[in-house]
């Protein structure tokens, strides 16, 4: 086994699950909230870009900024008009409303666009590889889904640390009550920060889109490695959710190259490992807890 | 004197159980008022239902001439109420700096009480600025959390047991700052258990048992026989 | 607490008798619920002996409802009694099923016992995954099933000699075995593959039936009530000495066997057997959360108001491809947002209607 190549793969693999998990990860620190639909609703950013970009002829660029858009509104109206109804002291209700809203998802993009493989055209730039090192090729688009998942990182920490806002999500993740006093409508809040959440998967969305084929029913399947992301790393950090995607990344490409069949279960077992021996995750933050 | 806020027939419920009965209280501009009682009176209730975290009828409460009882919180402290919670419920993730900029979220007015006026009020303050506020001392911590509800420089401050935990030395420090804080035009309400501390700094008290009012009068003529008789519904 | 009729208050004039006659008595009973007994056993009857003038449709579509019933009941009691919210039960209906197509086709076993082995190998393996997954907390706990629900999947599609990922089938000589088929064959005058169906609708209404009333007794004992303690507070339950924790573990495992047996069962009656279809989280999941929502969480009767509601929609929306399954969706989340009992909930709650009564009611004794 190469082990450079199979560092370097299992990186870029967590890049993408990273990404994958950041909503899910910003949602849970600030709300509470664990959305089960959160990769269907992937899928459902992917099938927004596929449709603008080719059936009604944008470039793709513009078709992601506009699904960005798109994907805000719906989870600010989602959260506004659904999920706030739901939040509270027992989890069975925001559980059940986001299982619900994901055999939705799932059906209706079923019934809209069929059950047949999709892809997102890239042109080029699908394909294309860059070497790193002499013994290192790398594809383009991977290291490009990873430096995003690091920008949009990088990006949210600002936010969350260097603007107002930020110090408003923070206060009310803390304190939700107290947190009015300061003149902070919670329903408000949590609706941006459903939105974000939207927003930020469509990267994750279309970086999905360009690398692999994509139909309605991966969406579940893409939760659960999010959610091992998360867990990984440890609630309440967002590089630890890099870093959790990570791990999943390199445990799948090494079960990928003992065997090819054994590649998803790699990463379930390296989850199941990691709850045995640390269930805090690998880098937990301060106060936010799944124990 | 200008009335600020007045409740007539006050309620307050949490679900079944009802904490406060019929409380008519008012405050008016300029003034220091203090409501005491024994735990479970319903001081904290009265503060919480003023500042909006307890829903009320529309009417019980009277800001000037507008009704507000079924307001929330965040909308209150727009109108120029800050509370200062019991237990002082700073922000454990945020610093000294961001607990007190938080404090100004509401953004409609930014005098006297900025940043600078209030590390001027508590100097230490300015040296922990960028310190978490868990490491800090309960003294501390209470000033933060008085300098958090001045940030948005509220008329009517809504003190709820500020003394609770502090040594007498720091509590002289705090109360000394409220007369400092009501010069400069802003009214206080502050809920002790400490009568005498209560008396000594305030212009009024009400005195609760059991969520009523028992007794009400001004601090000079406070007659220590008949608050303890108030204060323990004998 | 509501007392049945109107009572005086009066103090007991000796003290000493009333230790040793009590004079108050907790019961559940009441007239509705004794009528409802009567009734319940005169529908179990009717369904006993439908078969001898049903179509084999209608009872292979009772033996779905069945089963869907008695998931969502185990749903129900694991998590809207039990507090422990999984959406990963598929997990041991693939199992179960497993289990029993390697009993039968690798074991040559007949098919009731191998049920009782699926039943035990998935208690076995819950209890195992059990400790780990408790773990996590709320909805943690639901993804956490979830995954190790795929892990067991996974799993299973490696065992090429059950099929890999494509499956396998039971041959029918496999079912020549089940109690009772030749006097069915000659009792209702129909073919083998018939008799088969009728015997495995039987055995489905009986156990849907068994665990009904297993719930019943459970959710009205003192065990029962522990859980709703400590579901609603756990620390004050347990500051006043309920073993929250085994109760629960105990809870979790009856329920990961009987899911098994399930699982186990409705593949006999499929004959085939896929990693996918066995551990697909729609089938085993999806309805049977829907079921549970849209009639009634923490109710008997509410699981019963909704698989006859999947019944009717699959039955009047199957024509229109996966439609139906977005109707339940959208149904689902419409009953969770506007009326969060459930269909059976708000109409017993308004109605003050219970046919499986499990409040309990103090009554002074009329005879003291």
């Amino acid at each position: 086994m190469d082990w450079l190549d199979v560092a370097a793969q299992g990186i870029l693999l967590g890049g993408v699950y990273g990404l994958f998990a950041l909503g899910l990860s910003l949602v849970f620190g600030i709300m509470r909230l664990v959305n089960l639909a959160h990769g269907d609703l992937i899928v459902l950013a992917a099938y927004l870009v596929l449709f603008t970009s080719g059936m009604a002829g944008l470039p793709l660029g513009a078709a992601t900024l506009l699904a960005v858009a798109a994907m805000f509104v719906l989870g600010y109206l989602l959260q506004r008009f659904v999920l706030d109804r739901v939040l509270g002291d027992d989890i069975m209700p925001p559980l059940l409303v986001t299982f619900g809203l994901s055999v939705i998802v799932q059906n209706a993009l079923l019934l809209t666009f069929g059950a047949d493989s999709r892809r997102l055209q890239a042109g080029a730039f699908e394909t294309a590889s860059v070497s790193l090192a002499p013994t290192l090729t790398v594809g383009l688009a991977p290291l490009t889904t990873l430096l995003a998942a690091v920008i949009a990182i990088a990006l949210l920490q600002l936010l969350f640390y260097r603007t107002s806002i930020g110090r408003a999500f923070r206060a009310t993740a803390d304190n939700p009550e107290i947190a009015q006093l300061m003149g902070i409508n919670q329903r408000r809040i949590y609706a941006v920060a459903v939105g974000i959440s939207l927003a930020v998967s469509v990267v994750a969305a279309v970086s999905l889109g360009i690398r692999a084929n994509f139909d309605p029913s991966i969406g579940p399947a893409r939760l659960l490695y999010a959610f091992e992301a998360v867990i990984i790393g440890g609630l309440g950090s967002l590089w630890g959710t890099l870093a959790g995607g990570i791990v999943v990344g390199i445990a799948q490409t090494i079960g990928a190259r003992i065997n090819p069949e054994w590649q998803i279960l790699a990463g379930h077992l390296a989850f199941l490992a990691v709850l045995m021996i640390r269930p805090r995750g690998l880098f937990p933050g301060a106060g936010h807890d799944a124990r | 004197m200008t009335t600020l806020l007045r409740t007539s027939a006050l309620d307050a419920f949490y679900g079944d159980f009802q904490a406060l009965f019929g409380v008519d209280f008012e405050i008016a501009r300029g003034e220091i008022v203090a409501v005491i009682g024994a735990n479970g009176a319903g001081k904290s209730t009265l503060l919480k239902s003023i500042a909006g975290l307890i829903a009320n009828r529309h009417d019980a409460l009277r800001w000037g001439d507008d009704a507000i009882g079924d307001r929330p919180a965040a909308e209150v402290v727009r109108l120029g109420i800050a509370l200062v919670p019991e237990g002082r419920q700073l922000f454990p993730s945020l610093t000294v700096e961001e607990n007190l900029l938080v404090g100004a979220y509401s953004g409609l007015r930014s005098a006297p009480w900025d940043l600078r006026s209030v590390y001027d009020a508590f100097p230490v303050l300015r040296e922990r600025r960028d310190s978490r506020v868990t490491v800090l001392s309960g003294g501390q911590q209470q000033m933060v959390a008085i300098g958090r509800a001045l940030m948005s420089n509220p008329a009517l401050l809504l003190c709820d047991e500020i003394s609770l935990g502090l040594a007498p030395i720091v509590v002289e420090d705090i109360y000394r700052m409220l007369a400092r804080i009501r010069d400069g035009g802003t009214a206080v309400v502050v809920v002790e258990q400490d009568i005498m501390r209560a008396l000594k700094s305030a212009d009024r008290f009400y005195c609760l048992q059991e969520g009523r009012i028992r007794l009400s009068g001004t601090s000079s003529e406070a007659d220590r026989d008949t608050i303890t008789a108030a204060y323990f519904g004998t | 607490m509501m007392l049945d009729r109107p009572q005086h208050l009066s103090l007991v004039a000796d003290p000493a008798r009333a230790l040793t006659n009590p004079v108050w008595r907790a019961t559940s009973e009441t007239r509705l619920s004794r009528i409802a007994r009567i009734v319940g056993l005169a529908a179990v009857a009717g369904l006993i002996l439908l078969p001898a003038i049903a179509p084999r449709t209608l009872l292979q579509d009772l033996f779905f409802v069945f089963t869907i019933l008695t998931l969502a009941q185990l749903w129900n009691v694991l998590a809207g009694w039990g507090g422990l919210v999984s959406v990963g039960q598929q997990a041991f209906v693939g199992l179960g099923a497993y289990v029993l197509f390697a009993a039968i086709g690798l074991g040559s076993l007949d098919p009731v016992s191998s049920i009782a082995i699926a039943a035990v190998a998935t208690a076995v393996i819950a209890a195992l995954i059990g400790p780990l997954l408790f773990r996590l907390e709320g909805p943690y706990f639901a993804i956490g099933s979830w995954v190790a629900a795929e892990s067991l999947r996974l799993v299973c599609a490696q065992f090429k000699s059950l099929g890999g990922g494509t499956g396998m089938s039971l041959q029918s000589s496999a079912y020549s075995s089940l109690p009772g088929l030749k006097s069915v064959q000659n009792l209702f005058g129909v073919r083998p593959a018939i008799a088969r169906d009728i015997v495995l609708y039987w055995i489905a209404l009986a156990i849907a039936v068994v665990v009904m009333l297993a719930i019943y007794r459970f959710v009205k004992s003192r065990h029962g009530l522990a859980l709703a303690a400590s579901r609603d507070n756990d620390r004050a339950a347990r500051s006043v000495g309920v073993r929250t924790d085994r109760i629960r573990f105990a809870l979790w495992v009856a329920v990961a066997g009987m899911t098994g047996a399930i699982g186990a069962l409705a593949y006999l009656q499929k004959a085939r057997i896929s990693p996918d279809a066995a551990f697909s989280v729609t089938d085993w999941t999806a309805y049977v959360l829907f079921v549970v929502i849209i009639g009634g969480v923490r109710t008997i009767e509410g699981p019963v108001v909704g698989v006859m509601i999947l019944w009717g929609l699959i039955f009047y929306l199957s024509q229109y491809g996966s439609l139906y399954l977005l109707v339940l969706g959208v149904i689902a989340i419409l009953v969770m947002l506007f009326m969060p009992m459930g269909i059976w909930g708000a109409a017993s709650h308004r109605w003050n209607v219970q046919l499986f009564p499990t409040q309990r009611r103090l009554f002074r004794d009329a005879s003291l």
